[in-house]
């Protein structure tokens, strides 16, 4: 403890947390410069208000097929801005309730998919050279070259199309890539002095892993992970055309699939098709913009070029 | 080469254990589900189990499997009680027609796109066609052609609504009429794969152009148009060649969707077909089908891509 320093030295751990609130300031600092990264998180943050806001809002029983009151496939008028659909529901009411569960799927597939990935990559990155590394690494590649789709239908298809199978699907069939570039990183971390000094003052396996390659992977996973929740909100919307989605759930995906079942393209049911396409490509977009922006923040090498 | 070969059979190994396993072991009991949507009594169920082999030991139930898949034998749909081999022949030749086509149209124009963009970073066309790169990216590729189809189909009536032919016609006509069918899909397949080309063209040829032998190149006084199709062009092509056969198993995902939307009669719509039908033996056999034209696709980039780069042949 150091107790004539500066005030704010009070502590290693107060040391370490002011270094991080520095490092997150200037990071947003250059964040805040690209265009593309704020137009971006502006639209995330709309939508997420939709989804926070939008079930309250929004009376249940409006949305739900056996109490709706609307007009059957009424193009859009006042009450109904976006028409409704084959149920009577209003379909801007079922896209801003649909973001609700929608952006649930992408953020936690997105987050198991960090899960499973970052423990992956992490260990065999840090047992490079091993056979821990070497068993790991093939189960990684295996995944890899594993169609997505495939995988994905034939689990789905065992485990049955809930909500929750259908986030871990997306989960399990798309760790791999991540753990390759969590592996790749962590090779890199662990051959630097830093690591070494630690081990010699006594750190132990578990403590090298968790205090000091975990955080020096951790930006490369963020923005990873940001790029993954715009993906795990496609394979949401791919499965449910597929008859894979969240049975039950009203999400833009479900919405899609509805009404491609009621034959909305022959029958010129635009306003029931377009919106849900359209707020899950504005969410992707934006999740684009804001990964690809975060990537030129943490890494270096992009912001010179 | 060899052990690249090996490595292959490995995977391969690995697929067949998973698809196995997947289709046994899971929670859900692909008989049980099929029981609870078609109201089988306990003898259906105990015949179903004993026709599919399910009641022998696990160990056994393996070698079997491995042996009969070894051998070509997939087992027989359970909805048509035809050989799943034979069912997913007839649909070959429709989806290898509609991936093969896409894959080139999307390549071509996406590399294209990516060679012009990159070389002048940050021009009118670089950035229009970023974004434009982006947003395509961003489409489910389903919802594209369920968007197509509602304007070139339900609106405009150009083209027709699904299928693959309108049937009794012959020779030319009857071409035209599978083009006719093809375009809707083709286009949606196409758009929706040519951003991802343009992008990682793009981001090669960028990081080719600061490149010392291209400075040297200009030194010499090769012309500029010369420095890029002889200097630029073939070190840039070389990373968005390996992924063109790495993404063949995204191309095969996407073609699922797009059939399933266009009822085009391939191989995708055969996988949706059997989803809904829960028809087990068709999507066991569909995964290892796909799993297998990634590995061969993948050994054929890894073997390629030697030859094309020395300094992986000596590696």
């Amino acid at each position: 403890m150091a107790t004539e320093g500066p005030v704010e030295l009070r502590s290693a751990r107060s040391l370490i947390w002011a270094r991080r609130r520095a490092t997150l300031a200037a990071h947003w600092r250059t964040f805040r410069r690209s265009r593309q990264g704020m137009i971006g998180l502006t639209v995330l943050l709309v939508f997420i208000g939709f989804a926070i806001v939008g079930p309250m809002v929004i009376a249940p029983a409006s949305v739900e097929p056996a109490t709706a009151s609307g007009p059957i496939t009424a193009p859009p008028s006042l009450a109904y801005p976006l028409g409704t659909d084959n149920f009577g529901r209003s379909v801007l009411s079922l896209v801003i309730v649909g973001a609700r569960i929608s952006l649930l799927v992408g953020f936690t597939a997105a987050f198991g998919t960090m899960l499973i990935g970052a423990t992956v990559g992490i260990t065999a990155g840090y047992f490079g050279g091993t056979k821990v590394d070497t068993a790991l690494n093939a189960f990684t590649n295996w995944f890899l070259v594993l169609p997505w789709i495939a995988l994905a239908i034939a689990l789905t298809a065992v485990i049955g199309p809930t909500l929750v199978n259908v986030i871990v699907v997306i989960a399990i069939t798309s760790w791999a890539s991540t753990a390759r570039v969590v592996r790749s990183q962590s090779l890199s971390i662990k051959e630097r002095p830093f690591l070494e000094r630690s081990r010699a003052l006594g750190a132990g396996n578990w403590h090298l892993l968790s205090h000091h390659m975990l955080p020096n992977v951790f930006p490369i996973l963020f923005s990873s992970a940001v790029l993954m929740v715009a993906l795990a909100i496609l394979s949401e919307t791919t499965l449910s055309i597929l008859g894979l989605g969240p049975a039950g759930a009203i999400t833009w995906g479900q919405t899609i699939k509805a009404s491609f079942n009621a034959g909305a393209m022959s029958a010129g049911w635009w306003w029931w098709l377009i919106p849900p396409g359209v707020a899950i490509m504005m969410v992707t977009l934006s999740f684009t913009m804001v990964g690809f922006a975060l990537d030129e923040v943490l890494s270096p090498r992009l912001r010179e070029r | 080469m060899l052990r690249k070969v090996l490595q292959a059979l490995l995977t391969l190994g690995f697929v067949l254990t998973l698809n196995f396993f997947m289709f046994r072991v899971l929670p859900g009991d692909p008989v049980g589900l099929l029981a609870k949507t078609d109201r089988l009594n306990e003898q259906d169920i105990a015949e179903l189990r004993n026709e599919l082999g399910l009641d022998q030991p696990l160990a056994a139930q393996f070698v079997t499997y491995v042996r009969g898949t070894l051998s070509g034998d997939l087992g027989l749909s359970l909805r048509s009680a035809r050989p799943v081999g034979e069912v997913i022949s007839s649909r070959l030749w429709p989806t290898i027609l509609l991936v093969g086509l896409g894959t080139i149209l999307s390549t071509v124009i996406g590399i294209w796109i990516g060679i012009k963009g990159g070389w002048k970073r940050g021009s009118g066309f670089d950035t229009s066609t970023l974004m434009g790169s982006l947003a395509l990216y961003s489409i489910p590729e389903g919802w594209l052609g369920m968007l197509l189809l509602l304007l070139f189909s339900g609106f405009l009536g150009w083209f027709p609504a699904g299928g693959y032919e309108t049937g009794d016609l012959t020779g030319t006509a009857r071409v035209v009429d599978i083009l006719d069918h093809l375009f809707l899909p083709l286009l949606t397949l196409t758009l929706g794969y040519v951003g991802q080309y343009a992008i990682i063209m793009r981001s090669s040829m960028i990081d080719v152009v600061n490149e010392d032998y291209i400075t040297s190149a200009r030194a010499k006084g090769v012309p500029e148009h010369l420095v890029r199709t002889r200097h630029a062009v073939p070190n840039a092509f070389l990373p968005t060649f390996t992924l063109i056969f790495l993404n063949i198993g995204f191309v095969l995902g996407g073609a699922v969707v797009v059939e399933a939307v266009f009822s085009w009669p391939g191989i995708g719509q055969l996988t949706y077909d059997a989803i809904n039908k829960l028809d087990y033996p068709v999507i066991q056999a569909v995964f290892l089908l796909a799993s297998v034209a990634v590995l061969v696709c993948n050994l054929v980039a890894d073997i390629t891509y030697g030859y094309l780069d020395p300094r992986i042949r000596e590696a």
